[in-house]
């Protein structure tokens, strides 16, 4: 092997390399750690001078997110029965009883079901959509394609003003559907433009053996096309329902009581004297944890994605 | 007909579709198929993208504002344009945006290829430590935001203490969220420890485009590594490099989840980008006519240096 070539990288390269990646994703990593132990801190050690590495795990973070706590006096405090359960018994060490639920877990359903609701509308709408540009000769293709790609460009708070005043005149403020169609009308755009490069790749002879064959047009495409761009469709899908999960700008602004979102929530939440931080770090954490585990999992699927397609020749 | 899940499936859907409704998509021709295809997405971005610009569009002549309902907008021409492009807050406004965009992007250019070009040696686990380096890009920017501002705070948590471990300065002497001079950098750590990933993959994929045969006839013709480097290797990941930085552009310039909930626009207005500025006056001012004219100069700036650049970017791959 030439001593020029770089095709074929050198072991000791490899392993410079290696090493100054490896260094590099463990720094990335510490913020990520820190804040997945946090949670398991009393509020005392999360804001420990100097920084604690070892430390009592407890529960408390994760009790605090999930309830609403008053506090009582010892009197009456003592003049309760003994608490029945392990989460009774982390709140009453700070002379607390449990008064209820907190709205923690209504806000991740409304994550839960915005993203789905969405995601499903703009892979559906998105596929049919790109399947169309993909095959037919559509009058002005490249401006419209232009144009979906083009409303990405605004600010998201340029957007808010008038879909606020819009959602106020029917109805839509503060209300699933109000969201889901607006993260659906984000997404699009991304959607037609990855299920477009996905569709392209799938050749044009399997559907024209389908016509001849007798399919309609639309059974080719289900029957045929369908089923060739699930992969496609699947990565696409990811994304659409990882921008809605983590979406914060249109949640703030369009939503409160009943639609809020997680994101805004969790910044939210607080304790005595101030953020909860161990509570705050569990909400976090809960909250990131899916998309690091899928984003692990699947992440074959999401790289092209990611790279907008640019990897694609 | 095959018998596979998929046949039996369709053709369930076949059967449960009403006879008038089946009749009439069978007997569509393409083009009409190719408009009901697109017409919802045309309709949906219409409704939720373009009908709210053009309303945009409209309020920003007026003084209306969304918190006085019964009160009538009146027409004030071009005033509100006038007012923001002479107002300073709006200047100050768009430099921390112009500080926060040139130093991220040129960070995370740097990085970013830095890694690729790493990774790309293909040593043993790449793969995986990929994913791991990817893992902050996919996180929620607010929730990010938030919890990086709980890692800054001064004195007892862990920036301090790792800066101060390194450089062996008192951890307590200095506050990066509270300073007029450290906070427009706090913006920029974060966002590149967010986002060089992305401009990462970007790289690899430019990286993994360049053919062999390319090093092969430069080993050849005996040209050095660094001269291969610099003829090869940076000219074939160039337009790939380019449109990293668009995308990067155009995310940081509407920037605003991330720092809303890391500094808030503060200390004082050092870190208040357009994004956040345009907020304030929307949504706390309530000067929905102003902000509405404040959108539009925003969106035409995005959209007018994002037409230039694209025009350089398709000169670049046309060479």
């Amino acid at each position: 092997m030439s001593a020029y070539s770089i095709s074929a990288p050198t072991t000791r390269s490899k392993w410079v390399a290696g090493i100054l990646v490896v260094t590099y994703a463990i720094i990335t990593m510490i913020p990520l750690i820190w804040i997945i132990l946090t949670a398991f801190k009393s509020p005392a050690d999360a804001i420990s001078y100097p920084p604690k590495v070892v430390f009592d795990p407890t529960l408390e973070g994760y009790v605090n997110l999930f309830t609403t706590r008053t506090r009582i006096s010892p009197e009456a405090l003592a003049a309760l029965p003994e608490p029945d359960t392990w989460y009774d018994r982390i709140v009453r060490q700070y002379d607390m009883v449990i008064a209820g639920p907190s709205k923690f877990g209504e806000r991740f359903v409304n994550s839960v079901i915005i993203g789905f609701g969405s995601t499903f509308l703009s892979v559906f709408l998105g596929t049919l959509a790109a399947y169309a540009f993909s095959r037919f000769r559509i009058p002005l293709a490249d401006d419209l394609l232009f144009f979906i790609l083009s409303t990405r460009m605004m600010p998201p708070i340029a957007v808010a003003i008038p879909i606020f005043l819009m959602y106020r005149q029917l109805g839509l403020s503060d209300t699933h559907l109000g969201m889901i169609l607006l993260y659906t009308a984000v997404n699009i755009s991304l959607a037609v433009w990855l299920l477009k490069g996905f569709i392209d790749e799938i050749p044009r002879e399997y559907e024209e053996a389908a016509l001849i064959d007798g399919y309609t047009r639309f059974q080719a495409f289900y029957k045929v096309v369908l089923p060739q761009a699930a992969t496609g469709i699947a990565s696409t899908a990811i994304f659409c329902l990882i921008f809605a999960w983590n979406e914060y700008a249109f949640a703030v602004l369009l939503t409160s009581a009943n639609a809020q979102t997680a994101p805004p929530f969790i910044p939210t939440i607080i304790g005595v004297g101030g953020l909860d931080w161990p509570a705050v770090a569990a909400g976090a954490t809960l909250f990131l944890l899916p998309v690091m585990i899928f984003t692990v999992a699947l992440r074959n699927h999401l790289l092209r994605g990611i790279t907008f397609g640019a990897g694609r020749k | 007909m095959s018998d596979t899940p998929i046949h039996r499936g369709a053709d369930r859907a076949a059967r449960a579709t009403p006879a008038r409704v089946a009749r009439k998509v069978r007997g569509l021709s393409d083009r009409a198929i190719a408009w009901i295809f697109v017409a919802p997405t045309i309709f949906l971005l219409l409704a939720v993208n373009i009908f709210p610009l053009i309303w945009t569009i409209r309020l920003s002549f007026t003084n209306y504002r969304a918190n006085r309902l019964n009160r009538e907008p009146e027409w004030v021409g071009l005033r509100n344009y006038e007012r923001i492009l002479t107002d300073s807050d709006t200047w100050a406004s768009m430099q921390a945006t112009a500080h926060f965009l040139i130093w991220t992007i040129a960070l995370q250019v740097l990085i970013g290829f830095a890694l690729a070009w790493l990774i790309n040696r293909q040593f043993k686990g790449s793969a995986f430590w990929t994913t791991i380096i990817v893992l902050p890009m996919m996180l929620s920017p607010a929730v990010v935001g938030n919890f990086w501002s709980f890692l800054y705070q001064p004195q007892i948590r862990l920036f301090n203490y790792v800066i101060a471990f390194l450089s062996g300065q008192d951890p307590s002497s200095f506050d990066i969220l509270g300073s007029v001079n450290l906070a427009p950098w706090a913006i920029v750590i974060v966002d590149t420890w967010m986002w060089t990933p992305f401009v990462m993959l970007i790289c690899l994929a430019g990286l993994r485009s360049i053919p062999d045969y390319l090093y092969e006839a430069a080993a050849v013709d005996r040209a050095s590594p660094i001269r291969q480097f610099f003829t090869i290797t940076v000219p074939m990941v160039l337009p790939f490099l380019m449109l990293a930085v668009l995308f990067r552009g155009i995310e940081n310039f509407k920037m605003f989840d991330l720092v809303v909930q890391l500094t808030g626009g503060g200390p004082g207005n050092i870190t208040t980008l357009t994004s956040i500025d345009l907020k304030r006056e929307a949504f706390e001012k309530w000067r929905t006519g102003y902000a509405s004219a404040y959108a539009i100069i925003l969106f035409v700036t995005v959209f007018g240096l994002a037409s230039i650049y694209v025009k350089a970017l398709n000169k670049v791959r046309e060479r």
